[in-house]
């Protein structure tokens, strides 16, 4: 990568490190938290679906200063799960959680649209066939929702290239260790003559969020395609 | 043996019901909104009830007084939807061995070459269920029900979404899983056409209440209690095949009277049930000569029911079995029907659809 500087090409491995881990750790989760929105009757939803969507809606630095205030070395379950050699202030770890926190309602909403769109009376059947709950999650629904599965991966990854606010605000724009694609461009931005070196990684950022988006929508159409057919 | 008792309040009335169903085909029989469906998704454990119990073969899927509850997929029962339900994703083949995944290693196979071959669906094996027609489905989900070796087969009007052509497909298929395999079967059904092609036993709903339990002919026979009314209120006669006529009719023997019906698909021998609507029977005081109608059956009049509306329901006996006639109570005066009157029943035949007769439909190989 001749065309890139060896701080670009930082920012831009450590936005794919930061952003692979944010959305494939989160992915279990995701999974559950949308299974159990779309298919669970349980006191409290609301409020469940209210926390999932909060990032969305928050301002990014709101949720960059709220995760200061819970996972920073000051705060509690910061310091305590620094007993175990769990940091995330100031690494690319804590860069990691603020982008899969920004980017978990998106996952949340891609799974649990297409976990609706399957027909709860197929995991009926599956049950008379003697399939239990888990295997006819993981032999019916699981296969059907794969499709979405993966839009919902790919929009946190994008989601996660894109992350700014809560990542600068949590862990602030430190080369190599939390500067991000997006911070770079903004350090970039600050000094005269970075202009040049701003625009290659935009052009970063455009290329892989479009890419991003088109696979996304490819998918969903695939899902489309196969729920059909019932 | 299956022992179902079960109440569980619903819209406008409350399901209070016991019975016990028998080896072979139990119709649960009644029009929509009886709580048919209810019952069976109770006894598959897909809907728990306010209070009840069900047994099959001594084994206990649930006993709600005693706080027992079986969850449905270790019930071991296959259940046949109104929809096939099929899982999109997987082959036929798939869809069919899906149950085979689950069940417990001593439990016995039914071959899958055997039920492939049964329902005609070899060819269908590598498809996905997009790529079926209705019917095809259909047999795709009877196969997969029975190789998941249950212990009952379940069945909600496994032939309501489909058009009556597809309904003639598959019917054969469930005569043959009667007669063929030895798995008892709970079928709900509001059609008599259905409880005379299939049933071994009827048991009637009406309001959540058992109406009536017998076998296929008495209930048939009570016009009483068909959902859709007294037009399907008939008689089912047992009568063997003896031989094709070149002119498109079949010849049957029904306890030594001959019936004649328009050309039917079994091949001569075989054993048929024979379904004659009441109100296509004629009756005369005279053996009639110089009519069309082809069977004409002697009959003596056993009984006479009739109600405020002008039809009356005559029951007959012959040497055939039990036949029903629905005339007018101005012609029962007008012949001076009474029980014990001799009589002669008389029936046109191509009065008698395809769908009326049954029986297993020969193994393609």
């Amino acid at each position: 990568m001749t065309w890139l500087g060896p701080e670009e090409w930082q920012a831009v491995a450590l936005s794919l490190k930061v952003s692979i881990w944010a959305s494939l750790v989160t992915l279990p989760f995701g999974i559950f938290t949308a299974y159990a929105l779309a298919r669970w009757q349980f006191p409290g939803k609301q409020v469940v679906n209210g926390l999932v969507h909060l990032p969305l809606i928050l301002p990014p630095v709101v949720t960059g200063y709220l995760l200061l205030l819970t996972f920073g070395p000051q705060a509690g379950l910061g310091g305590f799960l620094q007993q175990f050699g769990i940091s995330f202030a100031f690494r690319w770890t804590g860069a990691a959680l603020a982008a899969a926190i920004m980017g978990f309602p998106l996952m949340v909403r891609a799974i649990r649209l297409s976990i609706e769109a399957v027909d709860p009376k197929l995991e009926q059947a599956a049950a008379t066939l003697g399939a239990n709950p888990f295997w006819a999650f993981a032999t019916v629904t699981l296969p059907l929702i794969l499709p979405g599965i993966l839009a919902g991966v790919i929009l946190a990854f994008a989601k996660a290239m894109g992350e700014f606010g809560a990542t600068i605000t949590f862990v602030s724009n430190i080369p190599g260790q939390t500067q991000t694609l997006p911070s770079a461009i903004y350090a970039f931005l600050q000094v005269p003559g970075g202009e040049s070196a701003a625009l290659r990684l935009v052009g970063i950022s455009v290329a892989v969020a479009m890419g991003a988006l088109i696979l996304s929508e490819v998918l969903a159409r695939r899902a489309a395609r196969r729920l059909g057919g019932l | 043996m299956l022992e179902v008792s079960l109440r569980q309040p619903l819209d406008g009335f409350t399901l209070d019901l016991s019975f016990e169903a028998p080896a072979g085909v139990t119709v649960l029989f009644g029009g929509s909104g009886a709580g048919k469906t209810t019952v069976i998704n109770a006894v598959a454990g897909l809907r728990h009830p306010e209070s009840g119990r069900v047994a099959l073969n001594g084994r206990v899927l649930f006993d709600l007084g005693k706080g027992l509850w079986v969850p449905p997929h270790r019930r071991r029962l296959g259940y046949i939807f109104q929809e096939a339900r099929l899982f999109p994703h997987l082959t036929v083949r798939q869809n069919l061995l899906f149950g085979r995944w689950f069940a417990p290693r001593g439990a016995v196979r039914e071959d899958l070459d055997r039920i492939v071959a049964m329902l005609g669906i070899g060819a269908l094996m590598q498809r996905h269920p997009v790529a079926l027609s209705g019917g095809e489905k259909q047999r795709v989900a009877i196969g997969r029900a029975l190789l998941s070796s249950p212990d009952l087969i379940l069945a909600d009007e496994p032939l309501a979404a489909l058009d009556e052509a597809r309904k003639e497909e598959i019917l054969p298929y469930f005569e043959r899983l009667r007669d063929e395999l030895k798995v008892p079967m709970l079928y709900v059904s509001h059609s008599a056409a259905e409880v005379a092609r299939l049933a071994t036993s009827v048991v009637v709903l009406k309001d959540g209440q058992v109406q009536r339990q017998g076998n296929a002919a008495e209930v048939l026979g009570d016009d009483r209690v068909m959902p859709t009314g007294v037009r399907a209120a008939g008689a089912l006669l047992e009568a063997r095949l003896l031989r094709h006529h070149p002119d498109g009719l079949s010849e049957l023997d029904a306890g030594g009277v001959p019936l004649f019906l328009p050309q039917v698909q079994q091949a001569p021998g075989s054993l048929l049930r024979v379904r004659i609507l009441a109100q296509d029977v004629i009756l005369s005081r005279h053996r009639p000569e110089g009519l069309s109608a082809l069977n004409i059956l002697p009959a003596e009049v056993e009984q006479i029911r009739s109600g405020s509306g002008p039809g009356a329901m005559v029951s007959l006996k012959t040497d055939a079995g039990r036949v029903l006639a629905r005339i007018t109570r101005r012609s029962a005066q007008a012949l001076e029907l009474s029980s014990g009157t001799q009589c002669y029943a008389v029936v046109k035949s191509v009065a008698i659809a395809r769908s009326d007769v049954g029986g297993a439909v020969p193994v393609d190989d």
